[in-house]
C-alpha cells in the first residue's frame, strides 16, 4: 500500500514538474506560430515515457537508495561512530565523513538524469568530439571534490564565500588556457549536476555534520554543499579538457618526430 | 536511434533490438557506482547488515527502468520539440516572442520546482530565527513565496540574457566573469544567514526536465544562426540560470533586512 502511494505521490510530482513546460510550449506553438505541433504523437509519446520515467525513477530511489544513504549520513557522521565527543571534535576525526562525501557525491552524479542528457547532446553536437562518458566522469570527479572539501568546510568552519570566491578564480584563470569549445559546456555543466539524485542524500549529509558538531547551526553551516557540487565540476571538465588536449599536443608531436623527415 | 525507426509507421513503443539492448545495459552500468558505494560503506565500514534487500534491488530496477524510459523519451519527444522550436523561432524572425518564450521557460519552469520549494521554506525559517520577520505562519509563507518568485525571475532573466548572448555570439565567459564580480561584490552586504542559501539555490533550481529542454533551445538556436557554433554558442543557457538565483537571493535578502 505505502509502495503504491509513493508510487501516485511520484507521478504527481513529476506531473507537477512537467506541467508548466506543456502549456508553455503549446500556448507559444500555438499563439506564437498559430500551428499545431509537428509530429504530435511522437513527441506525446515522449513526454509520455519521460513522465512514467522520472515516476519510476524517484520511486525506485525512495524505495531503495535514500532511506539507506540518509541513514548512513546520519551514522557517519554521529559522535558514537567516530569515537568523539561533541566537544573535542577535530577535523581529522572526519576522515571516513569526507570520503564518503566524494564517493557519494561521484556515485550520484554519474546517475544523475540532467547530465546524462547534457553529455548525450555534447556528444551529438560535437559530432563524437567529446566522449560522453568522459565528461560525466569528470563532472562526478568535481562533485566528489567539491562534496568532500565542502564537508571539510563545516567541520574547520571556514566562510562559505572565501572558498567559493577562490574557486571562482581558478575557473578565470582556467577559461583562458582551455580550448575555446569546451567552455560553455563546462559552465553548464556546474548547474546539471545537483538535481533528482544527489540534493537529497546531500541535505541529510550536511544538515547531519552540521548538527552534531558544536558551534555550527544546522541552518547556517548546513548549507554550501550544493554551491560547491555546482562549483567544482566546471574546474574539473576544464581541467580534463586541457588534458586532453595537452595529450593530443603530445602525440602529434612524437608522431612527427617518428615519422621520417621528407627530404 | 536509426533513421529507418523514424519513418516505420509504429516505431515509438518498441526500439530496435540492438539500440534497446544497449539503453538497458547503460541504464545498470549508471547505476552501479551508487550500490557499490552504499554497500561498501554499509557492509564495510559502518559493519552494519543490508536493511530491507529486497526493496532495495525491486528500486534499483525500478530506477533503471526509469532512466532507460527518461532517456529513450528525451530523444524522441523533450529534444527535438526543444530544437523545432528554435528553428521555428528563428525562422520566424520575432525577436520578441522567442524572448518572451525565453522569460516563460525560466520562469514557468523554476516556480513550481520542488528543490526550489523546499529552500524557500528553509530560508524563511533562517529570517525568522534571524528576527527579519516574526515568526507566524503567514510571514513565513509570504516569505518562502516571494523568494520562490525572486528565484524564477532570476531564471526568466538568465535565460533571457543567454538567448540574446547566442543571437549577438558574446563570449560567455565574459558574461559569467562579470556574475561572478557581482555574486562576490554582493556577498559583505547581504544578511549573512542568507549567503549559505543564496549560494545553494543557484544548483537547485534547474529541474531534471527543464535542463535537456533549455539545451535543445540553445543549441537548435545557435545551429539556425549563420555564423553560430552549437559547441561554443548553444551551451550556456544552464550556466546563466545557475549564476543568476545567487545575486538575486542576496540582493531579496538585503532589501528584507
Amino acid at each position: 500500500m505505502k509502495a503504491l502511494a509513493d508510487l501516485f505521490a511520484a507521478f504527481g510530482s513529476t506531473l507537477v514538474d512537467i506541467l508548466p513546460i506543456v502549456i508553455i510550449v503549446f500556448g507559444f506553438q500555438w499563439f506564437a506560430f498559430r500551428r499545431p505541433i509537428a509530429n504530435p504523437r511522437r513527441i506525446l509519446t515522449g513526454f509520455i515515457y519521460v513522465i512514467v520515467g522520472m515516476t519510476l525513477f524517484l520511486v525506485g530511489l525512495e524505495e531503495a537508495l535514500f532511506p539507506v544513504g540518509r541513514l548512513m549520513a546520519q551514522q557517519l557522521t554521529a559522535p558514537d561512530f567516530l569515537g568523539i565527543g561533541h566537544d573535542d571534535a577535530q577535523w581529522s576525526h572526519y576522515i571516513w565523513v569526507y570520503l564518503f562525501a566524494a564517493a557519494i557525491g561521484f556515485a550520484t552524479t554519474i546517475a544523475e538524469p540532467a547530465l546524462i542528457a547534457v553529455a548525450y547532446k555534447a556528444n551529438q553536437v560535437s559530432a563524437g568530439a567529446v566522449n560522453a562518458w568522459a565528461l560525466r566522469v569528470a563532472v562526478g570527479l568535481g562533485v566528489g571534490a567539491g562534496l568532500a572539501l565542502g564537508a571539510l568546510r563545516i567541520v574547520t568552519g571556514t566562510p562559505l564565500h572565501l572558498i567559493i570566491m577562490v574557486g571562482y578564480i581558478v575557473v578565470i584563470v582556467q577559461t583562458f588556457f582551455a580550448p575555446r569549445q569546451i567552455i560553455a559546456l563546462a559552465y553548464d555543466s556546474g548547474g546539471v549536476t545537483t538535481s533528482t539524485v544527489t540534493v537529497p542524500i546531500v541535505t541529510a549529509l550536511g544538515l547531519g555534520l552540521a548538527g552534531t558538531i558544536s558551534g555550527r547551526s544546522q541552518l547556517l553551516d548546513g548549507f554550501g554543499l550544493i554551491a560547491f557540487a555546482s562549483l567544482f565540476p566546471i574546474i574539473t571538465v576544464l581541467g580534463y579538457a586541457q588534458f586532453a588536449e595537452w595529450r593530443l599536443r603530445k602525440l602529434k608531436k612524437r608522431d612527427d618526430a617518428e615519422s621520417p623527415e621528407p627530404e | 536511434m536509426s533513421e529507418n525507426g523514424e519513418q516505420r509507421k509504429t516505431p515509438l513503443l518498441f526500439v530496435q533490438g540492438r539500440r534497446l539492448y544497449h539503453l538497458v545495459v547503460d541504464a545498470f552500468r549508471d547505476l552501479t557506482p551508487v550500490i557499490l558505494v552504499v554497500a561498501v560503506f554499509q557492509l564495510l565500514i559502518l559493519k552494519q547488515p543490508f536493511p530491507h534487500l529486497e526493496q532495495v534491488l525491486t528500486g534499483t530496477v525500478l530506477v533503471a527502468a526509469g532512466l532507460f524510459l527518461f532517456i529513450r523519451g528525451l530523444e524522441i519527444g523533450l529534444f527535438p520539440l526543444g530544437e523545432t522550436m528554435a528553428y521555428d523561432f528563428a525562422r520566424k524572425g520575432s525577436l520578441a516572442w522567442l524572448l518572451l518564450f525565453a522569460f516563460a521557460l525560466g520562469f514557468g519552469t523554476t516556480i513550481a520546482e520542488p528543490a526550489l520549494i523546499a529552500v524557500a521554506g528553509e530560508a524563511a525559517k533562517i529570517a525568522a530565527d534571524g528576527g527579519v520577520i516574526t515568526p507566524n505562519t503567514d510571514n513565513l509563507e509570504h516569505y518562502a513565496l516571494g523568494l520562490r518568485v525572486t528565484v524564477a525571475l532570476s531564471v526568466g532573466f538568465a535565460i533571457v540574457v543567454g538567448v540574446i548572448r547566442i543571437l549577438k555570439g558574446w563570449p560567455l565567459h565574459y558574461l559569467i566573469a562579470a556574475g561572478y564580480i557581482g555574486v562576490v561584490a554582493i556577498t559583505p552586504f547581504a544578511p549573512a544567514s542568507m549567503v549559505g542559501i543564496a549560494y545553494d539555490s543557484g544548483g537547485v533550481t534547474t529541474s531534471t526536465i527543464t535542463v535537456p529542454l533549455v539545451t535543445a533551445l540553445g543549441i537548435g538556436l545557435a545551429s539556425s544562426i549563420k555564423g553560430r557554433n552549437p559547441m561554443i554558442d548553444g551551451f550556456g543557457l544552464i550556466a546563466f540560470a545557475s549564476l543568476t538565483p545567487m545575486i538575486f537571493v542576496m540582493v531579496y535578502g538585503m532589501l528584507l533586512q
